[in-house]
């Protein structure tokens, strides 16, 4: 049975423009035995936008995003997938419903070539019986094209995934779920490990298959990465849900103070700052002895 | 291998050129996994030709041939396994035993050579079921498994072997009917152009080019390399790991099978403690022929090569009328220098150039 959504949580954006989300979390929780993970937590991925979720370690982030991978089973709460009332069994069956998951670390097979990486697990083939064969061409040719698409110009689409950059292989496994259909494209902290400039190419990709057409969910810990491409934000603190805002109705700098827990960042600046050496560690100075 | 060239792009959207990557074709052939074993076997082919008068000849070169093939039947299977990220000490001994079982098994129950030929088919690829069956079952490494079939294997050829004919050898089968069919499949000899070649040097090739189309132009070897290369990732895909791994160990039961049938139909009878031992030199052959120890990188080709320079150091040093005690040194510097060159290949090749 599933519930009209009428229900307005406290924080969430009162943008129900009539269009059904591609994934909706509402009120989602998870527990591992007695410890809460993750509790009613609600989001929106809408086909062509951004969906943020942000938080620190410890937060919850990778909780939800192996929820909606279908690596783990949520214990209340709602997940539909095009308003349809959904459990995940497993990420099979996440994919057969459209939903891609790149994580940040084994997004590749390092040693092979970029193109068979592109096809791993979904190959064409062309010929009939002991003579059908990888259809080579078409993988090579399929493989450049798209990456082109996606405004990463291979010469060789021949050399081993792993000489090419971080943000490259992240580009690669986002095109590769961009080119086999998928709705939903979740990204694990894919700027995690990069450089500045590297992160900027990724978020452009990011971009790219947002203008493709795609729901995306980026889950990050950096509000300004978030904020440079993300539509909404959901900010996740301790596995509950801390806040959720639409673009328009929240500037970076308050992204920033909510992400760090504003408070808690001055108690922090606080401890943090310089205070003469307690004599019971012995007084020294610097420049004693 | 295919003769499609990287056609020449037009120059990238300017922002772009950061990205591109220059290789000269140089660097490409570096990147091959068989050029260590090329260039290793140029060597000791130059070396032998200067320091052995008769390892030009025609008879010598099949001879060297003949050696290679024998073990190269072998390392073909046994380098896909390993591209696929595992090992099979077994494969030394089962060839041993799927000899055996042809063998015993015609004598014992019919009277007809080809029957004992598909039983020790069906059972010497149950062996590598076997294998892979609990490898993917227990998730234990691969050196631990086989490491135990290798021992059970041991045991059992000699025992049954015992048991059955009380000597640890077979009875001669060759007075049975079909001996001379299957003495023709399996050992027989051919004279082209003045040398005798032995029908394992067709078998060997066939098994190589087989291989290569299979690793390069199917989607099953798409499935070993990944498997071997990174199984997680390849598992998250869709990829069938389990069923691959068990495939890849039945493929070295059935080299297993071809190089038994070989060794029964050529000698006649079979001593059953043979076979110790090789399965080091199969796997030492797809190191030098540049298969990654650890999985995910190699050929077949390579696998081929690295049986050869096996074949002319080993009838090389006869030839040249050394002790062949010297033997194991070259194989084991060979060895070395061929992991060390991998090594530095696949750094080459995982480095990341962010």
């Amino acid at each position: 049975m599933i519930e009209p959504p009428e229900e307005v949580t406290p924080g969430r954006p009162a943008r129900e423009d009539g269009r059904t989300p591609l994934v909706e979390l509402a009120d989602v929780s998870k527990y591992y035995g007695n410890i809460r993970a993750l509790e009613g937590v609600s989001l929106e991925v809408h086909p062509g936008e951004i969906t943020c979720v942000l938080g620190d370690n410890g937060a919850g982030k990778s909780t939800l995003i192996k929820i909606i991978a279908g690596l783990h089973q949520h214990d209340g709460g709602d997940l539909r997938i095009e308003g349809e009332t959904a459990v995940l069994g497993s990420p099979r069956e996440a994919l057969d419903r459209g939903i891609a998951t790149v994580y940040q670390d084994l997004a590749v097979v390092a040693l092979m070539p970029v193109w068979r990486n592109f096809f791993l697990g979904s190959e064409p083939t062309k010929g009939k019986g002991p003579f059908r064969r990888l259809d080579v061409d078409f993988m090579r040719e399929t493989t450049r094209a798209q990456l082109l698409r996606m405004g990463i110009d291979l010469r060789d689409v021949d050399q081993p995934i792993g000489t090419l950059s971080g943000g490259e292989r992240q580009c690669v496994a986002i095109a590769r779920a961009v080119y086999f259909g998928a709705k939903v494209l979740v990204l694990d902290e894919p700027t995690a490990a990069l450089g500045v400039k590297q992160s900027g190419v990724v978020l452009k990709y990011v971009a790219a298959a947002r203008d493709a057409g795609l729901g995306v969910v980026l889950i990050t810990h950096n509000p300004h990465h978030a904020y440079l491409v993300g539509d909404r934000f959901v900010l996740l603190k301790r596995g509950a849900m801390a806040g959720s805002h639409a673009k328009d109705g929240i500037a970076l700098d308050e992204l920033i103070q909510q992400m760090a827990g504003g408070s808690e960042l001055e108690e922090l600046s606080h401890e943090l700052a310089r205070a003469p050496v307690p004599d019971h560690l012995g007084g020294h100075t610097a420049d004693a002895e | 291998m295919t003769a499609t060239a990287p056609s020449v792009r037009p120059p990238a959207s300017p922002g772009g050129d950061e990205r591109l990557l220059r290789t000269s074709p140089l660097r490409k052939l570096m990147g091959r996994p068989e050029l260590g074993s090329v260039v290793g076997a140029v060597a000791v082919f130059v070396f032998f030709a200067l320091v052995a008068d008769s390892f030009l000849r025609a008879s010598s070169l099949a001879t060297v041939l003949y050696a290679a093939s024998t073990i190269g039947i072998m390392a073909v299977p046994v380098s896909l396994l390993m591209i696929g990220g595992e090992f099979d000490l077994s494969a030394g001994v089962m060839v041993t035993s799927s000899a055996l079982i042809s063998s015993m098994f015609s004598y014992q129950m019919t009277a007809n050579a080809w029957v004992g030929v598909g039983v020790s088919l069906l059972v010497t690829v149950g062996f590598g079921a076997f294998n892979g069956f609990m490898l993917t079952v227990t998730k234990l490494p691969s050196f631990i498994i086989t490491l135990g079939t290798f021992l059970m294997l041991t045991g059992l050829n000699l025992g049954f072997t015992k048991l059955i004919d009380g000597t640890v050898s077979t009875k001669t089968i060759g007075d049975m009917w079909g001996f001379d069919s299957a003495h023709q499949v399996f050992a027989s000899t051919w004279t082209i152009g003045g040398m005798d070649l032995k029908v394992t040097i067709l078998w060997w090739l066939v098994m190589v080019a087989v291989a290569t189309w299979i690793l390069l132009r199917t989607r099953f070897g798409n499935w070993i390399f990944a498997a071997g290369g990174n199984a997680d990732m390849a598992r998250a895909v869709g990829v069938p790991v389990r069923r691959t791994k068990i495939l890849l160990y039945m493929g070295v039961g059935f080299g297993a099978w071809v190089a038994g049938q070989n060794l029964l139909f050529s000698f006649d009878a079979v001593q059953s403690g043979e076979g110790v031992g090789n399965e080091l030199i199969y796997i030492i052959a797809a190191v030098i022929g540049g298969c990654l120890i650890t999985g995910g990188y190699g050929s077949a080709i390579g696998s081929a090569v690295g049986a050869l320079i096996f074949g002319m150091t080993n009838k090389g040093i006869v030839f040249a009328e050394w002790n062949p005690d010297w033997f194991k040194f070259f194989v084991g510097a060979m060895l070395l220098l061929a992991t060390l060159l991998n090594a530095w290949v696949r750094r080459r090749a995982e480095e990341s150039r962010s």
